[in-house]
């Protein structure tokens, strides 16, 4: 489903992404960890190119990502995003976001995208919601709008870039409890988190990052009882330590 | 007693709350009696109102107004020298403006219909000002003037200049450096440069570039030129409120895979020209009354035809009178796009009184 290889990215002199290689089948869960800084963000913020590579070959749904925007437009719509700062438009209620992408993207009839849009919204466990603007709800609330919005466009694959890091404790579960009942419908999801908890339900597999590199990546068992690498080992005691 | 308690009570807690609060009050008070009486007295009290040959006028002069001058040249001041007895198609063409203002003011009117009665309304204004059909006799434009002229300036300046600056504003932030140089160097230029002078060069410099037997009207210089400048002030006041749109907003878009000018038209500048409301409007109101400029090139707006109301030779010295005339009609617009701007974003904020935008961006 994704598969980059040999990839490679500068931010002027900077080597954010040195030669990573990472492969996700369709159906497949994979978590990314790693420390500030690393790149993770940069990683999977290629997959569906808000940001571009320099080398290497990044391929989404047999599709090849390059300059040509007809292919980045149609990767986009195979891929939704979940960021940390939700970034709904706050000037839309949340039916309004849920709906925009697939009338003017999908083309699809006002009518049926927001039947589409309720039953989304049901399945994040907000159908109430639907004429409220974002900033009238609760984090935790705004980032399941968030989500329901991106499978609003029926993606293939989804990528969450740290969706509860910008949460209060109490509102992550609920975040959390949609991602793991959306991972067990079978959607092929790439997750940079620091939520173990998440990781060990749900991944397939763990993929450790540091400086740039893909470090280790394992089955999150594997991973969590025995990290190989020290870089790996450190991360985890400092992560699961206090 | 008890319907005078609460102004008491009210004048006590605002107006007499402390020593220095009190000795405001009281030193306003003393202004005011001493400037605003007089003036009272002299705009209403003793103002000669009617007096067509201007004796009473110069009788009570220096004590009462003479709005004598207004009754009697309010005509020429409000349409110029159109022709006397076809000045109701003027007037008409102004009160069909006003009506388009305020139909477009009203939330519940934007909707695409409104752009079909633009239309209609512009279409009618122009019959009605030009003439030549249905029997309206034809007036070239040489001979519009007035309150309709400075209505039409300032019309279609705003209509055509407001685009134009949002495309400005983007090609300024463009990634495309050739077209971010261009928009630079045009909004500098301008910008560096006096709208009089631009004018100038309109009516005197652009002809002589045009090839023999090639001539563009003298009004429809001038607009152009009051386009392009206000274009180049409105551009960065809409930049303004692009800088402010955090990035995160972008990426949504383009994650949900919205093209470029979708991105821009849903999502981005809907939320730029909201937070730019303020500038915004004043920069109309700017515009709305630097219209008064093109009296340089010879076009008698409303502020020229009153000036020229005055060199007639009996009103010669009541220039106070006039010039407040013309002020009570520019105040009147500027004072209603005001309140209105305030209103209009007071309306669109309240839905959503928290944002959401920016929480601990990655
Ligand atoms: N637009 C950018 N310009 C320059 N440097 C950047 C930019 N975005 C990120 N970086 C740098 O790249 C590195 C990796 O960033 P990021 O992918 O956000 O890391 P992570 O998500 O793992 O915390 C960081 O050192 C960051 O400072
Ligand atoms: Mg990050």
């Amino acid at each position: 489903m994704i598969e980059l290889s040999r990839v490679n990215k500068w931010y002027g002199d900077f080597h954010v992404l040195k030669d990573i290689d990472l492969k996700v089948g369709k159906g497949e869960k994979v978590v990314v960890c790693g420390p500030s800084g690393s790149g993770k963000s940069t990683m999977i913020r290629l997959i569906n190119r808000l940001e571009a590579h320099q080398g290497g070959r990044i391929v989404v749904d047999g599709i090849e990502l390059t300059d040509d925007l007809k292919a980045v437009d149609a990767i986009r719509r195979e891929v939704g995003m979940v960021f940390q700062s939700f970034n709904l438009f706050p000037h839309l209620t949340v039916m309004e976001n849920l709906t925009l992408a697939p009338i003017w993207v999908r083309k699809m009839p006002k009518r049926a995208a927001e039947e589409h849009a309720q039953h989304f919204l049901e399945r994040v466990r907000i159908p109430e919601q639907a004429d409220k603007y974002p900033g009238q709800l609760s984090g935790g609330q705004q980032q399941r709008v968030a989500i329901a919005r991106a499978l609003c466009m029926r993606p293939k694959v989804m990528l969450f870039d740290e969706p509860t890091s910008a949460l209060d404790p109490e509102m992550i579960k609920e975040v959390l409890d949609v991602m793991i009942e959306l991972a067990n419908e079978g959607m092929t999801m790439v997750c940079v988190t620091h939520e173990m908890g998440f990781a060990k339900t749900v991944a397939d597999r763990v993929v450790f990052m540091d400086q740039g590199e893909v470090v280790e990546a394992a089955r999150p068992d594997e991973f969590f009882a025995a990290p190989k690498t020290d870089r790996a080992k450190l991360f985890l005691s400092q992560i699961l330590g206090h | 007693m008890s319907a005078l308690s609460a102004p008491v009570s009210w004048a006590r807690e605002n107006l007499f709350s402390n020593w220095k609060n009190t000795l405001a009050t009281l030193a306003i008070a003393y202004l005011l009696w001493k400037l605003a009486l007089p003036f009272l007295d002299w705009a209403l009290v003793h103002a000669v109102w009617w007096s067509p040959d201007a004796k009473a006028c110069r009788a009570a002069k220096g004590t009462g107004a003479c709005w004598a001058l207004v009754a009697d040249k309010h005509r020429f001041m409000l349409f110029g020298t159109y022709p006397y007895d076809a000045q109701w198609r003027p007037a008409l063409a102004s009160l069909i403006f006003v009506a388009l203002y305020v139909v477009s003011a009203i939330r519940a009117c934007w909707r695409r219909w409104l752009a079909l009665v633009w239309l209609g309304g512009l279409v009618a204004i122009g019959v009605l000002m030009w003439g030549g059909v249905f029997g309206l006799r034809y007036v070239e434009n040489e001979r519009w003037g007035g309150l309709a002229l400075t209505l039409l300036l300032a019309t279609f300046g705003i209509a055509f200049a407001f685009p134009l600056s949002i495309l400005l504003a983007l090609a300024r932030r463009s990634t495309m450096p050739v077209i971010r140089w261009l928009a630079i160097g045009y909004i500098e230029l301008i910008r560096g440069v006096p709208l009089i002078s631009l004018l100038f060069m309109a009516s005197v410099m652009l002809p002589l570039f045009l090839p023999e037997g090639v001539t563009i009207d003298k009004l429809l210089r001038a607009q152009i030129a009051m386009i392009l400048f206000a274009a180049a002030y409105l551009a960065e006041v809409v930049r303004g409120g692009l800088q402010a749109i955090p990035r995160g907003q972008y990426e949504a878009a383009q994650a949900l895979g919205l093209p470029f000018w979708k991105m821009m038209g849903l999502i981005i500048l809907p939320q730029a020209l909201r937070i730019s409301i303020p500038p915004l409007v004043n920069t109309f109101i700017g515009f709305f009354k630097d219209t008064s400029l093109v009296l340089i090139i010879g076009l008698f707006d409303l502020l020229t035809t009153v000036k020229v109301s005055l060199t007639e030779p009996k009103w010669s010295g009541f220039g106070i009178e006039a010039y407040l005339f013309a002020s009570a009609v520019y105040f009147i617009f500027c004072f209603a796009m005001s309140r209105y701007s305030q209103a209009l974003e007071k309306s669109l904020g309240a839905a959503q009184s928290r944002t959401t935008a920016g929480k601990g961006a990655a």
